[in-house]
């Protein structure tokens, strides 16, 4: 079972349809129980760092995440819940994050429009079997305004190219983060879900 | 590099959709989850559902044909139509839809946008601007299905929409809307100048070139409803013709 964390993180239903599709069994949950008897825990999150933190904090998700990760059970975030992976972002005044990753946070360069909003193509920054089955140039769904800024370089799995290097896809041993949305990608995205879910089981 | 957009709107009335001319003359077209599936399919980059009754009872449907396409399509859509409160716009996401446009009800009340936009996030905030030129020359923003003149002018409320927190347009241009005769360039490219959030060109399409037109502007997404509805304009091939015209296009693997 894949739990999903529960702190009011935006459309999760998309999350559990796209789950579905690869037969895999989700629950939406804030239970420290039930996270611990889980396979693998999905961090979702859409909206600001802060609120999200302050969610995290107000149901002690914060060390239940925190001591799984260092239990070294399988933790996705997607969107803002890579974001969160980090040790700081600098948000609504900055914020600390859950430091699972080294780096830190940044809004995205106003010579572009913000939010990043779209399909952009995912290029790869290492070999690894995430990006199999992709085709040449797979598009993704991308929608935020803050992007992971310094990071270790060895944990990049690929990029997009939006008013700089956007990190789209890092992954450090049980952690692993997607900035755009696979649930909502299509194909590509339904890909992706299916290569993580098969290299963590 | 970041795709345009390219999205089929849906006007929804009692769980069917429907397709109006100049927002008048409604006619019956198909199933929204099943068109949706369609689109899905022919590489549709993102769709819109349009209430277009919005009484109580019929809300109810709507929000079932929004949790029925969330479970058969895996692109992103946008739900407008009626929506007047935070709670509307929670239970549209709560159905699965991932981003809201305001109207009417931004136009009234324009703290809709930063109270949505806070609790949100802006990128499921649209703010959607019906507009026509006036006998002076100027914009103006349209409210209640385009009946109601409110005198604002659409380029200022475009940016004023833009700081209260909205994370895209939509600039619905009333006078080309239904006629076929290519998107209102003039008005969509003054918006898409004035802010730095993406624009929504919408009205007017009637063949391919309408198309090229307006992403050569620079504008981030063309909306359009018949011409994909009766496949005039097929979307495979829409976009194998716009890539040959160099615009960024999402080709399916």
């Amino acid at each position: 079972m894949i739990a999903i964390i529960d702190y009011g993180a935006g459309n999760i239903k998309s999350l559990q349809f796209a789950l579905d599709k690869l037969g895999k069994t989700s629950k939406l949950t804030m239970d420290p129980e039930e996270i611990n008897q889980a396979d693998s825990i999905i961090l979702p999150g859409v909206g600001a760092f802060k609120d999200a933190m302050e969610a995290l904090q107000r149901y002690q998700l914060d060390t239940i995440l925190k001591e799984e990760a260092a239990n070294g059970k399988p933790i996705l975030g997607i969107c803002l819940g890579m974001q969160l992976f980090y040790e700081f972002s600098e948000e609504n005044g900055g914020c600390t994050g859950l430091g699972f990753l080294s780096g830190s946070v940044k809004r995205i360069s106003d010579k572009v429009k913000v939010p990043h909003m779209g399909w952009n193509i995912l290029q790869s920054d290492q070999p690894g079997t995430l990006l199999n089955h992709l085709g040449d140039e797979p598009y993704v769904y991308f929608v935020h305004s803050y992007a992971v800024d310094d990071l270790d370089e060895n944990t990049l799995v690929a990029s997009a190219d939006y008013g700089g290097r956007v990190p789209a896809i890092v992954q450090n041993k049980n952690i692993t983060g997607m900035q755009f949305h696979p649930e909502k990608s299509g194909d590509a995205g339904i890909a992706l879900l299916k290569n993580y879910e098969e290299s963590i089981s | 590099m970041l795709a345009k957009r390219i999205i089929p709107c849906l006007d929804v009335d009692k769980g069917r959709v429907v397709k109006g001319k100049k927002f008048q003359d409604i006619k019956d077209v198909a199933n929204p989850v099943e068109l949706a599936a369609r689109y899905n399919r022919e590489g549709a980059d993102e769709l819109v559902f349009y209430d277009i009754t919005a009484s109580n009872e019929e809300r109810n449907i709507f929000l079932d044909v929004v949790e029925q396409v969330a479970r058969e399509i895996a692109i992103p859509f946008m739900v407008g139509g009626g929506i007047r409160t935070i709670e509307d716009i929670h239970s549209v996401l709560h159905a699965g839809a991932d981003k809201v446009s305001v109207n009417s009800a931004a136009v009234q009340r324009p703290e809709l946008i930063k109270e949505s936009s806070d609790k949100f996030g802006s990128q499921c905030i649209v703010l959607s601007i019906d507009a026509k030129k006036t006998s002076d020359g100027d914009y103006h923003v349209f409210i209640n299905g385009g009946r109601k003149d409110t005198g604002m002018d659409a380029i200022e409320w475009a940016k004023q929409g833009e700081a209260l927190g909205a994370g895209e347009l939509v600039v619905n241009a009333m006078d080309s809307d239904g006629e076929k005769k290519g998107y209102q360039i003039e008005l969509t490219k003054k918006i898409a100048d004035a802010v730095n959030i993406p624009v929504i060109a919408s009205g007017g399409a009637g063949k391919y070139e309408h198309f090229s037109e307006v992403f050569a502007e620079g504008i981030d997404a063309a909306l359009a409803a018949s011409v994909f509805h009766y496949e005039e304009i097929p979307i495979p091939e829409l976009k194998e013709y716009l890539s040959s015209q160099g615009i960024p296009m999402r080709r399916r693997a």
